[in-house]
């Protein structure tokens, strides 16, 4: 029994009057403005101009509040990156909650609130959802997914088909933060001066650099496997390969130094709020200016090139102390329930 | 907050590089072993191979625990999961293949009680929460994880906990390097001596393998420019003919080592033969618990025996620890063993020698 009230109990889920409660007190308040008013079971959505791009994502980080983030902020970006990143702006997103029964309404409230502050950020709306409720020991705390529909910025036509030797590896910022934070959240390493999640949406890099989207010929938000699985994914099987400066690339001295501490490669660490790109040498100092000129951009840098020769295929790094190895895909589970 | 940037100094790294190949110059081949997996891993993530002169060659040695412990020790711990015991691990030990290719991982998969720990210690919580069962910690490793794992059983003791014992296969670095030097075909011109357990057992350690042997050895630390200036110095006293031992990583290792440490071990154990992957059994190259010991030895409470075991068909891991060969000279290296698909130990354990080159030089040679 739940005598004060304060945690989900299965009837929140059951479709009865509890429901009804939990969305009429929760949901209606953050989100009942736009499509969900009268709360239909299908959102009606108004046209949006031309091309749509379409996205889903789950979220089943552990814990659930991290320094930088949470599985909220992290649910409205992971899914506002994954179309931006494809060259579109995110309009609407569906969002799912799976709560374990016992959950608190604490947890809940503040989680929602980080939703409705991302969204807001990000300029998407949360257009349908949906809450199910499952038997303690069924989930842990509470899992969240979304979709969004975004619409094509023009410009932008992305594919790794396009790229050629020569041109060159960004990155909006310092690599693998989002990893760190959350492991440091796990391990109860969290400190003041300790890593901090990336966790933001990274349209405003893609905005910007709209002018020169002919010249951008590949994008990703390097998320789970971080950098270098983003890279190896874009390299494998291509008659070139990808050469980076191991002291170009940008890194946050905690998330760096946790990395060190458990033995990890920040390369493999995830980010949730940079976008690494492979774009022509003419526009590489444009694109760069532009991403610095955005608050999410401000420590962009470039990394590396793409190279013909020995490293075909696959990602390579000359490292700081002058010698040169390769950049792996990391390898199993490096880093479980990390978004 | 970056307490090792002032070991990753490119600058100095270039330093370094020069003064290799000047304390190298000529064309005397020199040949040298890193003992410790740690160190490979170094090597391989810091890229300092390309920076090595061409005539001066680094192979890896027996120093990872996982790499060197025989298959069929993994068969003794499965064998005392199936009667009933609770097992406690080291991660690196779960994919390790017995004889017959099973693993601990598989055996977890198929409904065996098997933790992971990051320390012995967590064995002790397993024990108490089920106290009618047997717990079983499987103590491998080198004399830098032996005197933390015996802790496992003085504070088992302390307790009054009697449901916790030690599968050991305790490994003993200096005569594993005797052993590579009498090994017929190895030529080797001195050793990058391991730091962590060089902060156990001390630089003077070594000693007895520089003076018998006539062989070089340098204590170094993990950080990059550690190895450059251990590899400096190891070429510098291999050219001039100079058989000593010096220690490098003086910030951490003493020469005596930690008394402590060695007290505890010399308290609980007592030198006894052991069987290597590669080297075969080598005489005192190992640590057993003392006969006043024998109620923590899992396999003589238990009654299981440690054999050899079988080593799987066309693996070459035994060569590799021996420094007969490097991984990519296996002709399973890449194809049929790799990290996601181990046959080996080498390829098995994140620091096997095996795992570093898939990992960081199986391309870009030319």
């Amino acid at each position: 029994m739940d005598p004060k009230g304060d945690r989900i109990l299965l009837a929140h889920g059951g479709g009865g009057r509890l429901t009804a409660a939990l969305i009429a007190d929760e949901i209606v308040p953050r989100f009942g403005d736009g499509p969900l008013r009268g709360l239909p079971d299908a959102a009606d959505l108004p046209p949006i101009g031309g091309a749509i791009a379409f996205t889903t994502d789950a979220f089943v980080v552990q814990p659930p509040f991290f320094p930088g983030g949470d599985i909220g902020s992290l649910a409205v970006n992971g899914t506002v990156n994954d179309l931006a990143v494809c060259g579109a702006r995110a309009r609407w997103l569906s969002l799912a909650l799976i709560l374990e029964e016992g959950l608190t309404f604490d947890v809940l409230r503040r989680v929602l609130d980080s939703v409705t502050v991302a969204a807001k950020a990000a300029g998407v709306t949360v257009a349908t959802g949906d809450t199910k409720v499952v038997p303690r020991g069924q989930c842990d705390g509470l899992y969240l997914a979304t979709s969004g529909l975004g619409e094509r910025l023009p410009g932008y036509a992305l594919s790794p088909e396009r790229i050629r030797p020569g041109d060159r590896v960004l990155v909006s910022g310092p690599v693998g933060d989002h990893g760190m934070a959350v492991m440091a959240a796990r391990m109860q390493f969290a400190s003041a001066g300790g890593p901090r999640s990336d966790c933001a949406s990274v349209l405003p890099l893609v905005e910007a650099a709209a002018p020169m989207a002919g010249g951008i010929r590949w994008m990703r938000d390097p998320t789970r496997g971080g950098v270098a699985a983003a890279l190896n994914e874009c390299a494998r099987g291509r008659p070139w390969g990808i050469m980076l400066h191991e002291a170009a690339i940008p890194l946050h001295s905690a998330s760096a130094a946790l990395a060190d501490a458990l033995g990890l490669d920040p390369l493999h660490s995830p980010c949730e709020g940079r976008i690494v790109a492979v774009c022509d040498p003419s526009v590489a100092g444009e694109v760069l200016r532009s991403w610095r000129s955005t608050e999410v951009g401000r420590e962009a840098a470039e990394i590396g090139s793409i190279v013909c020769g020995a490293w075909d295929g696959a990602v390579a790094m000359e490292t700081r102390m002058g010698g040169r190895r390769l950049v792996d895909m990391p390898l199993g589970e490096l880093l479980p329930r990390i978004c | 907050m970056r307490f090792t940037e002032g070991f990753r100094d490119p600058t100095v790294a270039r330093a370094l590089a020069a003064g290799l190949r000047a304390a190298a110059a000529g064309d005397r081949r020199l040949c040298f072993m890193e003992v410790c997996g740690t160190h490979t891993m170094a090597v391989g993530r810091h890229g300092l191979r390309a920076l090595l002169p061409p005539n001066v060659r680094l192979v890896s040695g027996p120093g990872c625990p996982v790499c060197v412990t025989p298959s069929g020790y993994l068969d003794a711990a499965l064998e005392l999961g199936r009667r009933g015991a609770v097992l406690a691990t080291f991660g690196d030990l779960l994919h390790a293949p017995a004889g017959d290719g099973r693993t601990l991982a598989g055996w977890r998969g198929a409904g065996g009680d098997v933790h992971v720990c990051y320390s012995p210690l967590e064995a002790l919580a397993l024990a108490e929460a089920a106290p009618s069962r047997e717990v079983v910690f499987l103590a491998i490793g080198f004399e830098t994880t032996i005197a933390p794992t015996l802790m496992l059983a003085v504070r088992a003791h302390r307790a009054g906990i009697r449901n916790v014992s030690l599968l050991t296969s305790f490994r003993r670095v200096v005569p594993a390097m005797e052993a590579v030097l009498a090994t017929p075909d190895v030529r080797l011109d001195g050793f990058l001596c391991p730091p962590h357990v060089s902060t156990v057992i001390g630089a003077d350690a070594y000693r007895p393998v520089a003076e018998r042997y006539g062989r070089p050895c340098v204590v170094a630390g993990f950080e990059p420019l550690d190895v450059l200036a251990g590899l400096l110095e190891l070429i510098r006293l291999a050219t001039a003919g100079r058989a000593e031992v010096h220690n490098e990583y003086a910030r951490v290792v003493t020469p005596k080592g930690n008394p402590r440490a060695r007290a505890l071990i010399e308290e609980w154990l007592t030198p006894s033969d052991a069987w290597w992957r590669g080297l075969g059994r080598l005489p005192d190259s190992g640590y057993s618990l003392r006969p006043d010991r024998a109620e923590w030895d899992a396999a003589r409470r238990l009654g299981v025996e440690v054999g050899p075991g079988a080593e799987p068909r066309g693996c070459r891991c035994g060569d590799v620890v021996a420094g007969r060969i490097d991984p990519p000279e296996c002709p399973l290296f890449g194809r049929r063993c790799t990290p996601d698909r181990p046959v080996g130990p080498c390829m098995v354990s994140s620091e096997g020698s095996c795992a570093a080159w898939y990992r960081y030089e199986r391309a870009g040679r030319t």
